[in-house]
């Protein structure tokens, strides 16, 4: 049925595309200058007002169709009004269960009825979306073919529609952005009901169980934040331990010293390591890095973790090379070649005019480069929940294994969860937590790179 | 073009009234990948003295110049034949190091280039790679004495930490030409070095160029007839990457050799 209107849109706005431009070549005559808009306007804003507002009613139909559907069938059904929510979702459910033929067991009469008043009601709301639509299509074709005229501004009124449709394209992820962090805050909000603020921010033993039954011994869960949030800043501190060092040197090498061609096939391979999906870093890190670690700790004595930290760290680490080392070969490239030659001219080596000229001059774009990599490594999930551990230890031992706040939300909320106690709620908490970090660390890299663009 | 010889006699003629020979191209040939931009091109840079490089654009003026200090090194592609030597040494030689000869032979841009940092590091960022001095009071002598040399002291004193590109356009030409005299360098290169400034600002970098001949060597490139005439004592004129012809800057501009000089200068081509 939506598919069908769709069609229709798609021709009467056709159509009604050619009907208004041959007309606003007509009413031109020979004199095409008379005409204030060209004639592709004339038809591209006959076009927008025949297909826009009766998809745009579409779109709301379909949004408010089912709740309304659901809200007449529950007035018909006898004894609705005693029901509570839940007893509601399971009875609506079962009816849209039989209208489609998936019958469990047999219907009583009171849902066959219902069933049955369903079907009709669909119909007819399909009757009046038809009718509407195709009204709504028509009346729009109708106001813009009627108005075109000499003097008709059909591309000032064309190119409003399209500014008005930049501005919903513009604010789509902002409002996105908006609802997640609404969503956070409202279940961040239910936990804190449960776990005071205090002991979730600075508690430092963090075992997130519910007891199964009131009775059950140690089956108090405890949610003390700080340990997850060492291992999160462990793992990515060792993290950018590998990839600063690396991925500044790397822009280094190839904006300064690599001949062309070695830049051109090195550049891309490097961008393609920015394109490898992090579960086959994880995979690399668990059963190819952290073994070899082992082995290697094991051969000169030390007691390396299985999964240690360095290894999931590591493996991140070469994960943000290319963030790192694109973002700064972007931030030498900008560096003018004057000041290069200024340097050079005043009998500096090619080390000095790096170190002390470029280095100091690119710095702003490449702390840029290193925070949005910080910000990557702390909200990184793959690798940590593949090659890092679960358990909430605290210790800045790179060798031991630790847990970091992805992972801890990923195994909070894997398998059966039920919305209603601190255990799942605290994955929230802990969301919550990370994305005022990341929003900050983004924040200040933000600002970094927009004063350094001014520098130039 | 003037053959060798005739180059050879011209110069030989004149030499004793002239100051001694500072650098000197031979047969200098300049080839951008397959493209030759500079043909045999033989000059004599005279000691105190500001030789003018002039020319119709592409002529291959700023390509000669930038060949005496090598800073057509940093051109993959770019190519030198030929000789050219300071004091008599060949700075192409392999045992010459390039980082040494720059700090002889400095230069100076078209655009001003300071570097993004205060106008005190600016300038002493060359005495500090070279090691030419130690102590925070040799250091602020430096940068006073050059600042003074480049006229530029009395306007800055007072902001010596204040970051050297938010000088105006004038003031960072005269930082740079500072910068490039804080290493005491024999011969100082300037490539249009008052294109991007106002007729103020090119009136004391004129005034300066002047001043520096005392102490320095100073080849000048520039598209102005004007500037050469006011601030050379000698001339060149390039033409198609050949020198057409080369004397005392009066002559050159009064009764010039060649034909294309003659109507470079009075403006009838270029």
């Amino acid at each position: 049925m939506i598919a069908y209107l769709f069609l229709f849109l798609i021709i009467a706005a056709t159509i009604a595309y050619f009907i208004a431009s041959r007309r606003a070549v007509a009413i031109a005559g020979n004199d095409a200058r008379g005409l204030h808009s060209r004639p592709i306007y004339h038809g591209l804003n006959a076009l927008v007002y025949t297909a826009i507002p009766a998809f745009i009613f579409i779109l709301l139909w379909l949004l408010f169709e089912g709740s309304v559907i659901d809200m007449l069938l529950m007035s018909a059904y006898p004894g609705a009004d005693a029901m509570t929510g839940a007893e509601r979702d399971l009875l609506l459910s079962e009816i849209r269960q039989v209208a489609v033929g998936n019958i469990f067991r047999e219907p009583t009469p009171e849902i066959t009825a219902a069933v049955e008043r369903f079907h009709s009601l669909n119909a007819t709301a399909n009757l009046l979306l038809g009718a509407a639509v195709v009204i709504i299509a028509l009346a729009g074709a109708g106001l813009a073919v009627t108005s075109v005229s000499k003097r008709f501004l059909a591309r000032h009124s064309f190119e409003r529609s399209v500014t008005i449709f930049m501005i919903f394209a513009s604010t789509v992820a902002i409002l996105t952005t908006l609802g997640i962090v609404a969503s956070l805050l409202y279940e961040a909000y239910l936990f804190f009901e449960r776990v005071p603020v205090t002991d979730f921010l600075f508690g430092i033993r963090w075992e997130p169980q519910i007891p199964l039954r009131e009775d059950q011994i140690a089956g108090q869960g405890a949610f003390g934040a700080i340990p997850v949030f060492v291992g999160t800043i462990l793992i990515s501190f060792l993290a950018m331990a590998v990839a600063v060092p690396v991925g500044i040197l790397s822009a280094i090498y190839l904006t300064e010293y690599a001949s062309p061609r070695f830049r051109a096939v090195v550049k891309p391979m490097l961008e393609v390591l920015a394109g490898i999906p992090t579960v086959v870093y994880g995979f690399f890190a668990v059963l190819t890095v952290a073994p070899a670690l082992r082995q290697a700790g094991i051969s000169i004595g030390l007691d390396v973790a299985p999964n240690s930290a360095i290894a999931a760290g590591g493996v991140m680490g070469i994960m943000l090379i290319p963030f790192i080392s694109s973002l700064s070969d972007d931030a030498f490239a900008a560096v003018p070649q004057a000041i290069r030659d200024g340097s050079l001219a005043v009998g500096a080596t090619k080390g000095e005019t790096i170190r002390k000229v470029l280095l100091p001059a690119a710095l702003p774009g490449i702390v840029g480069g290193v925070l949005l990599a910080l910000s990557r490594a702390i909200g990184e999930t793959m690798i940590v929940v593949m090659a890092a551990g679960l358990i909430a230890k605290m210790t800045v031992n790179p060798l031991d294994s630790v847990t970091t706040v992805t992972v801890q939300i990923v195994t909070l909320l894997i398998g059966d969860s039920e919305f209603d106690n601190p255990k799942t709620l605290a994955a929230f908490a802990l969301g919550l937590m990370l994305f005022i970090i990341t929003l900050f660390l983004n924040l200040i890299a933000l600002r970094i790179v927009r004063k350094y663009r001014e520098s130039y | 073009m003037m053959s060798e010889a005739a180059v050879e006699e011209a110069v030989g003629a004149k030499v004793d009234s002239q100051p001694p020979v500072k650098m000197q191209g031979r047969m200098v040939c300049v080839y951008y990948g397959d493209s030759q931009a500079l043909y045999d091109v033989n000059l004599d840079i005279r000691k105190n003295q500001v030789t003018a490089l002039i020319g119709p654009s592409g002529c291959g003026k700023s390509t000669f110049l930038r060949c005496l200090n090598r800073m057509n090194d940093t051109i993959d592609t770019c190519q030198v034949k030929g000789s050219i030597t300071l004091d008599g040494g060949d700075i192409y030689d392999a045992s010459v190091d390039v980082v040494e000869l720059r700090a002889r032979v400095g230069m100076v841009f078209q655009k001003p280039n300071p570097f993004p940092k205060s106008i005190y590091e600016n300038i002493a960022y060359g005495p500090r790679i070279h090691g030419l001095a130690r102590t925070k009071s040799e250091f602020d002598e430096i940068v006073e004495t050059s600042l003074r040399k480049a006229g530029l002291f009395e306007e800055v004193k007072d902001r010596l930490t204040s970051p050297g590109t938010g000088l105006s356009g004038g003031q960072q030409q005269r930082l740079c030409i500072a910068r490039a005299i804080a290493v005491s360098p024999e011969v100082i290169l300037m490539d249009e070095p008052c294109s991007a400034l106002d007729p103020i600002a090119t009136a004391k970098v004129e005034e300066l160029i002047d001043e520096l001949r005392q102490n320095f060597t100073i080849v000048i490139v520039t598209h102005s007839m004007q500037q050469a005439a006011r601030v050379s004592q000698r001339t060149a004129m390039f033409h198609l990457g050949n020198l057409v012809e080369e004397g005392d800057t009066d002559k050159m501009f009064t009764n010039p050799d060649d034909q294309r000089t003659q109507d470079y200068i009075t403006g009838r081509f270029g």
